[in-house]
């Protein structure tokens, strides 16, 4: 599946380039993360618990950042194993442009799941994936110190 | 006619079990010391596997062992195999692919089994199995039909090239070109047979126990041919010699052919059982259902007739992709060939037919035969293009049927297909349906429904099908490992009452009470005295086992054969204990009498007096039990016209079949109650293909439909009640004058769905499942 939207972030491109680059804030951001902590160079394993349908499970997420263009973006890679539940592995390009003082946000995601989670909660992944992400920017934007304002 | 003899609705003896919760399945079997095996599945269609690490699994509560495929090949037990050759185009047999029981060094497809876990319980051996770490090369994985075998495709098999596991082709290919160009008109046609997961109620199991005094592995397996898995897992697996290796199928709750094929679960839970010393189980769950059983139908065709101006069927081309999975299950070569091209030619007289098959991997559950097996899918394919015909030459589809019958006086009939029908009246099934169903009113009704906004649509299928699945020197032939006859043996006990042998066995279909029928009305035993024992290879001799509408035509005949053994034997009885000479000795309803005289002993007395042979002269053997094998000359070939009538509603797309007349020649009918049955079941199968079922893998491979929520089964407000009649011919080379009925509703109601649903929408084609979202489209774009 293939998520096109972006978000208005009341704060600064290089205030929000810093978030997207501090792994409290994106722990904090992400729906159900445990942890989420720096392994080594643009490369970080996540923890997290997410629900599809019948399934739920905890994910180990290998992330990997890539197409690093400070403070205009970047590509967020990410492969999770859930276990018994299967996999989800996805991407996210971000894209921030400066809107006075204020950034837009525009995010591209894509995602794939197997396993269980494609067995049983196949027709239900857009509907998740699209809340995960919504819930994510969200978050950030919050944290912030804006408030949510979607645009797609 | 004895009572509940030949042509009696006798009530279903084994239903006094079955409905009264006393039914003995395989997940029934529970021993002491048993423990349980849970199957590590790869989550991935295509993937290397890295490494498999079982240290922390093992460590956990409760684990007996856990088994990779490293073990199985270190204790030589041989892969799964496929028992048919088809020969490929290049001169070459299908490629078959290594088919381990377990994983070596590569997964193929999302369900394919990487470890077994086998623990004191199931909750431990799941636990247990989630602790297994293993790490996958993941591999581009290879999901459609239609584009398996382009050549920029990821291959899955070293060896097969293009992901082929043969092209097959059959027919005068310049023969039948040179009449398409000369023709009047060429109809043409492309569709999909839709993926199934065939879904019996009872889902798969294996309880193996090994005893170590005897050295005998017992077991227990949800199977449709115990004899067949036995020779199998002896023979090619090596799992024990045959005599050591015992197999049962207990009551088994539904088959429809996914029950044949031996799986790689029953393989290692024999295996193990025996490496362990411990009895093992295992029971499919539904998911593992959907992602592991064998699937049925996929196919991907084109299909061209040639006519001439009247509408006759000159040349028939057809070109199939046929889907066979990851790797080739049990029987599954022979299913989209021999038993598809084979029936191309339908009910009809077309003189030259050449087909085409492609039969490919992909990294999807392996598909084998489904209830029908090919003749489904060839049966669709014909009928649908037959209403194509009728269209493209603006003649009413009856029409086009009653000029291109086989006439009643051509039989038999040799097809250009190989197969000979041996009998038939076409017409007469045609003319009845169409007077079951009302055709003529039909126009009528339509106007009616039109005044209502509603859509509705009539469609006919008149298929033939080739089932019995024989003779053994036909099968070898055509590359069958197999020979395909039956075995049955009769046994008077000393005080009268019989034991039946059969070397078939049942999932269901009623055969305790339809073999018993020919017995009472053979041999003049009431039916309360007669049982019939399958399923078990300590208990039965060598069989080959239910499929293919094969157990009454030919394993029935194998029991009459016993039966005639028996009187034959107890004239010989009744001639030395009534004092008279054998040509003297005439045997009817049971009693074996002297001509002409009132001296008659009942064959009851007969069997004691077999086994207590006091004054028995030389010669005269004792004992009343006889056994005899049967193997046809032909095929069976039911045939029929089924007619079904719908209703679309155009603004959301569903279908109501609101009417549905059958008339099947099924030969003599043994026992009508459960003839119908059968009939009312695979219509409904054929009716779940046509608009409801519809196995999905994603362009990565994953199964995103394994589970009643996401595949839907056909249920009992999906369809009318239903109108059955017959037109019946007599077989000439089947002693009972019988055919088979188990497969005939689902090989003939698919066509007649979806030629009612086009009829309703006007359309040229709609592919199965009409889903409403499908039907909705077509009705918006013909609009």
């Amino acid at each position: 599946m293939e998520m096109i939207s972006e978000q208005r972030i009341p704060a600064s491109r290089d205030a929000v380039w810093a978030a997207l680059n501090d792994t409290e804030i994106l722990k904090q951001a992400m729906p159900g993360c445990e942890s989420f902590d720096a392994i080594e160079e643009n490369k970080f394993e996540a923890k997290l618990t997410a629900k599809v349908g019948p399934v739920k499970a905890k994910f180990k997420f290998q992330v990997e950042l890539s197409e690093i263009n400070a403070p205009n973006g970047y590509t967020i890679l990410g492969e999770g194993l859930g276990g018994v539940a299967g996999f989800a592995k996805g991407s996210a390009k971000v894209d921030l442009t400066e809107d006075g003082d204020e950034t837009i946000l525009a995010y591209n995601v894509q995602a794939r799941v197997g396993g269980k989670l494609a067995q049983l909660g196949a027709r239900l992944i857009d509907g998740t994936a699209k809340k995960m992400a919504d819930d994510f920017f969200g978050n950030l934007t919050d944290i912030l110190g804006g408030s949510l304002e979607s645009s797609d | 006619m004895a009572e509940n003899g030949i042509g009696a609705s006798v009530r279903r003896k084994e239903d006094n079990r079955f409905l009264t919760g006393k039914g003995n399945y395989t997940d029934d079997i529970n021993v002491v010391g048993q423990t349980y095996a849970y199957f590590v599945r790869s989550p991935y269609a295509h993937a290397n596997l890295n490494s498999i690490d079982t240290s922390a699994a093992s460590a956990s509560d409760g684990v007996v062992a856990i088994l990779t495929g490293d073990d199985l090949a270190e204790d030589g037990i041989g892969p799964l195999i496929c028992g048919v050759n088809v020969t490929s185009d290049d001169g070459e047999p299908h490629r078959a692919p290594l088919h381990p029981a377990l994983a070596q060094g590569k997964v193929n497809y999302v369900g394919d089994h990487v470890a077994v876990v086998i623990a004191e319980s199931l909750a431990q051996a799941k636990d247990a199995a989630e602790k297994v770490s293993i790490d996958y090369g993941v591999l581009p994985a290879v999901a459609s039909t239609a584009t398996a075998a382009e050549v920029n495709q990821q291959q899955i098999h070293d060896i097969a090239p293009n992901n082929m596991c043969y092209n097959w082709p059959f027919g005068d290919k310049a023969a039948v070109d040179a009449v398409f160009e000369t023709a009047h008109k060429i109809s043409t046609l492309d569709l999909i047979n839709n993926r199934m997961v065939t879904n019996p109620m009872e889902p798969r199991a294996a309880a193996g126990e090994y005893n170590s005094g005897t050295e005998e592995i017992t077991l227990h397996v949800t199977t449709q041919n115990p004899h067949v898995h036995r020779l199998i897992l002896s023979a090619f697996n090596q799992l024990a010699p045959e005599h050591k290796l015992r197999v049962v199928g207990p009551d088994v709750g539904g088959g429809f052919g996914v029950k044949i094929f031996v799986y790689a679960e029953e393989l290692v839970v024999g295996w193990a059982c025996r490496k362990l010393n411990r009895p093992v189980k295992w029971t499919s769950d539904r998911t593992e259902a959907f992602l592991a059983d064998a699937h049925g139908r996929d196919h991907v065709a084109t299909a061209e007739m040639a006519l001439d101006d009247q509408g006759k069927f000159l040349a028939m081309r057809v070109n199939t992709t046929a889907n066979l999975g990851a790797y080739l299950s049990t029987f599954s070569t022979m299913v989209p060939s021999y038993l598809y091209a084979f029936l191309l030619a339908g009910q009809y007289t077309t003189p030259l037919i050449y087909s085409e098959v492609k039969a490919v991997f992909t990294n999807t559950a392996p598909v084998d035969a489904a209830r029908g097996a090919g003749r489904p899918e060839a049966t669709y394919l014909l009928e649908r293009l037959v209403d194509v015909c009728a269209e493209d030459m603006g003649l009413d589809p009856a029409e086009i049927r009653r000029r291109n019958f086989i006439p009643v006086e051509a039989f038999p009939y040799q097809t250009p297909v190989v197969q000979c029908y041996d009998s038939g009246d076409y017409p007469a099934a045609l003319e009845k349906a169409l007077q079951l169903a009302d055709y003529d009113g039909f126009t009528a009704r339509a106007e009616e429904a039109k005044s209502r906004g509603m859509l509705r649509g009539i469609g006919l299928s008149s298929y033939v099908e080739a089932c019995g699945i024989a003779p053994s020197a036909a099968v070898g032939q055509l590359g069958a490992g197999v020979g395909l006859w039956e075995s049955a043996q009769v046994r008077f006990n000393p005080t009268g009452n019989v034991q039946v042998f059969t070397g078939t066995h049942s999932h269901g279909q009623g055969h305790e009470t339809t073999f018993a029928q020919l017995v009472t009305e053979q041999l003049g035993v009431p039916i309360e005295n007669i049982e019939v024992i399958h399923g078990d290879t300590a208990k039965t001799q060598f069989g080959m086992g239910t499929y293919g509408s094969r157990s009454l035509a030919v394993g029935g005949v194998a029991i009459a054969k016993a039966c005639e053994k028996l009187i034959e034997k107890g004239k010989k009885i009744a001639a030395h204990a009534l004092e008279a000479a054998e040509g003297d000795i005439e045997f009817a309803d049971g009693d074996f009498t002297v001509a002409g005289t009132d001296k008659a002993m009942n064959i009851a007395d007969v069997a004691f007096n077999a086994y207590v042979p006091h004054s028995y002269p030389e010669g005269l053997e004792p004992g009343f039990d006889e056994n005899a094998f049967f193997d046809p000359l032909n095929f069976s070939f039911p045939a029929g016209t089924h007619v079904c009538e719908v209703e679309v509603d155009p603004e959301t797309g569903e279908v109501e079949i609101v009417k549905y007349s059958a008339v099947d020649d099924f030969g003599k009918l043994i026992n009508p109650m459960i003839v119908e049955g059968q009939v009312h079941g695979g219509i409904v199968h054929g009716v779940g293909q046509a608009l409801l079922e519809g196995c999905q893998y994603d362009d990565d491979g994953q199964l995103i439909t394994a589970s009643y929520m996401d595949y839907a089964m056909p249920r009992a407000d999906n369809v009318p009640s239903f109108d059955i009649d017959y037109a019946p011919t007599n077989p000439p080379h089947n002693p009972l004058g019988v055919k088979g009925c188990g497969e005939a509703g689902a090989i003939g109601a698919p066509p007649a769905v979806i030629n009612a649903i086009s009829n309703a929408l006007g359309v040229k084609h709609i592919d199965m499942p009409a889903t409403p979202e499908a039907v909705w489209r077509a009705a918006q774009s013909a609009a």
